[in-house]
């Protein structure tokens, strides 16, 4: 049968995340709908009437879409916990990445576990993604305390640029610290020193 | 220092994460040569999930769920272990202020009377047109829904048919109270406190007023874990022992209030958690209440995993047709709790402790003594209709409770 013919409804209210797992399903063939919105769930999913559900397993209202599973009444088709019990390797993938998933009761594994693969890998690239933004962040914040450490060196003791970096790289390497650390240090130091100098807290 | 024991546990942000919170904050884990991690989670689904892969050795978990997890009920189902109870009552049915309107006309007071206030809500339910009443829970398998389940089929109410009952997560039940998506909701603390006095909300009543000492977390434990490391897990039980003392000794509310408010456990402001400790409750407009053994933290053999509460919770799962009641299922229930584990970890402490190992739900009206040394006392343990449960009789239980 072609994958097309299961219905993935994914739950996410990462908006991002839920686009990239939407868009690597739809890619390998599926029908997919993604949900944000809580409330109305249970209807939600009984007009939907999805193969498989994909979640984030951080996601606090899993125990209401579990609970949904139990009321007969609200699903057309029961719907068992988490894809594929038998396999522990798989359950534990997808807890480390983050995910969790439900499918259709009867619905054969070989069908699905393509699907939850997929939903695993999306996820770790979204955490690489969210990771690597995360340090560049901090890479940009860096840079930004470094230049006003360099100013101040540059300014009070009459150094060129370079040879204010060259201080502080110095001052860091014997210190067994990062440039970042020293160049934070003395920004602090400075606006302590000198109460009209712009409060390091504050990032420009 | 060197630990002997890591040990990682889940835990939900609510008040009765206090023991564990505790545990590691006052350092009666570190005592105990423990290396205590403790992991903050969104959903009693997410903890059953670590446990199941591991990444959990422990968990503060909902008294029902182990259980549940063994019948498999659930899945993943890890195979779990109930070696302690973290403390009773602590919950309360919380409802919108349109409601405790009309159940105020109906009769109502605020003295949270189970029995009174229940059939207000009756003759509300009488007048009433159009949709049901709609109330949240936290989990199917939850000591919330039983009691919430409880007090109104006592009261004449069909929780079925009478009443639509939903899940929610805690912290989003007062905001939907507000909102008017549910009328009322059975939740642990701080979310009542919190729905009194952020979201003008009024409390029905109390777990502790529709059955008194009641079960409500426990530790939930890794079979296999526990099986593998059994000092650990006994140093664990002490540790928690005396956390549970600490917790208990009204001279430190204040501090454990503040402890809980820290961003890692609860991360709500201490005012939301003291009503909780110090039992004296804001219960809407204004009022407050006191209520003796609102959240039992230690006295009263509260951490005790008697195999009681565990068969009255299977006895409750099987009468809202989650399970069906079979022999092989009775047992399953029953040997989920393990008094023996609690009693030979704690034994070398020399504290009174309970000779039984169930004993008859109901049938203790007042405070009484037990055991030789009269160290220890029990009860009330009485539910709000006079019920009794004895353990002895589940099929007898059951049959009445289906009629």
């Amino acid at each position: 049968m072609q994958p097309g013919a299961l219905n993935v409804l994914v739950i996410d209210e990462n908006r991002i995340r839920a686009a990239i797992i939407e868009e690597g399903l739809r890619d390998a063939g599926y029908a997919v709908t993604v949900v944000e919105e809580m409330q109305g769930l249970a209807r939600r999913i009984a007009e939907l009437n999805p193969d498989v559900i994909v979640i984030d397993l951080e996601n606090p209202n899993r125990d209401m879409l579990e609970s949904i599973f139990q009321l007969t009444r609200a699903i057309q088709r029961p719907i068992a916990m988490f894809v594929d019990k038998s396999d522990e390797a798989s359950i534990e993938a997808a807890v480390e990445a983050g995910v969790s998933a439900y499918i259709v009761d009867g619905l054969k594994q070989e069908r699905v576990r393509p699907i939850l693969k997929m939903a695993i890998s999306r996820f770790n690239a979204f955490s690489r993604l969210s990771r690597e933004l995360e340090e560049t962040r901090s890479e940009l914040e860096n840079r930004k305390v470094i230049d006003r450490a360099k100013g101040l060196l540059m300014r009070s003791r009459g150094l060129s640029e370079e040879a204010a970096y060259a201080l502080l790289r110095r001052t860091a390497m014997n210190q067994n610290r990062k440039i970042a650390e020293i160049a934070q240090s003395l920004v602090t130091a400075a606006s302590l020193l000198d109460p009209g100098a712009p409060d390091p807290g504050v990032k420009t | 220092m060197t630990m002997r024991h890591a040990i990682t546990a889940g835990f939900v942000p609510l008040l009765d994460s206090a023991l564990l919170v505790a545990a590691k904050e006052k350092g009666f884990a570190a005592a105990q040569s423990i290396d205590l991690t403790l992991v903050r989670e969104r959903s009693w689904a997410s903890i059953r999930d670590r446990l199941a892969v591991r990444q959990f050795d422990v968990a503060h978990i909902l008294g029902p769920m182990p259980i549940a997890c063994n019948l498999g009920l659930s899945a993943p189902a890890p195979k779990m272990i109930v070696p302690m109870a973290l403390g009773l009552g602590g919950n309360a049915v919380t409802v919108s202020a349109a409601l405790w309107r009309a159940m105020a006309e109906a009769g109502a007071t605020a003295d949270l009377d189970a029995r009174e206030n229940g059939a207000a809500l009756r003759r509300v339910i009488d007048r009433r047109v159009g949709e049901p009443l709609r109330f949240g829970v936290v989990h199917p398998y939850s000591g919330h829904n039983y009691e919430l389940r409880y007090w109104l089929a006592a009261s004449g109410i069909d929780p079925d048919r009478e009443i639509d009952i939903l899940v929610l997560p805690p912290p989003d039940m007062g905001d939907a109270l507000a909102e008017g998506l549910i009328d009322g909701y059975c939740a642990g603390e701080p979310w009542n406190t919190f729905g009194v006095l952020k979201r003008g909300a009024h409390l029905a009543t109390v777990k502790a007023a529709i059955w008194k000492s009641s079960p409500e977390k426990v530790l939930g434990v890794d079979a296999g874990w526990g099986e593998a490391n059994p000092e650990a897990l006994a140093a664990l039980l002490v540790a928690l022992h005396h956390a549970s003392l600490w917790c208990g000794d009204s001279r430190n509310h204040a501090e454990l209030a503040s402890l809980l408010a820290l961003p890692a456990y609860v991360g709500r402001e201490p005012d939301l958690l003291l009503p909780a400790l110090t039992g004296v409750l804001p219960v809407g407009g204004g009022a407050v209440r006191t209520v003796g053994d609102f959240f039992v933290p230690q006295a009263k053999a509260a951490t005790f995993p008697w195999k009681s509460h565990a068969l009255w919770f299977y006895t409750q799962m099987v009468r809202w047709r989650q399970v069906a009641h079979t022999e092989a299922n009775r047992q399953v229930a029953a040997k989920t709790y393990r008094p023996d584990v609690y009693r030979a970890a704690l034994k070398a402490l020399g504290i009174a402790m309970p000779s039984a190992s169930a004993k008859v739900e109901g049938a203790l009206t007042a405070e009484t003594p037990v055991g030789s040394s009269g160290a220890l006392t029990l009860g009330p343990d009485g539910f709000f209709d006079g019920g009794r449960f004895d353990p002895d009789d589940v099929d007898g239980y059951i049959a009445a409770q289906s009629r």
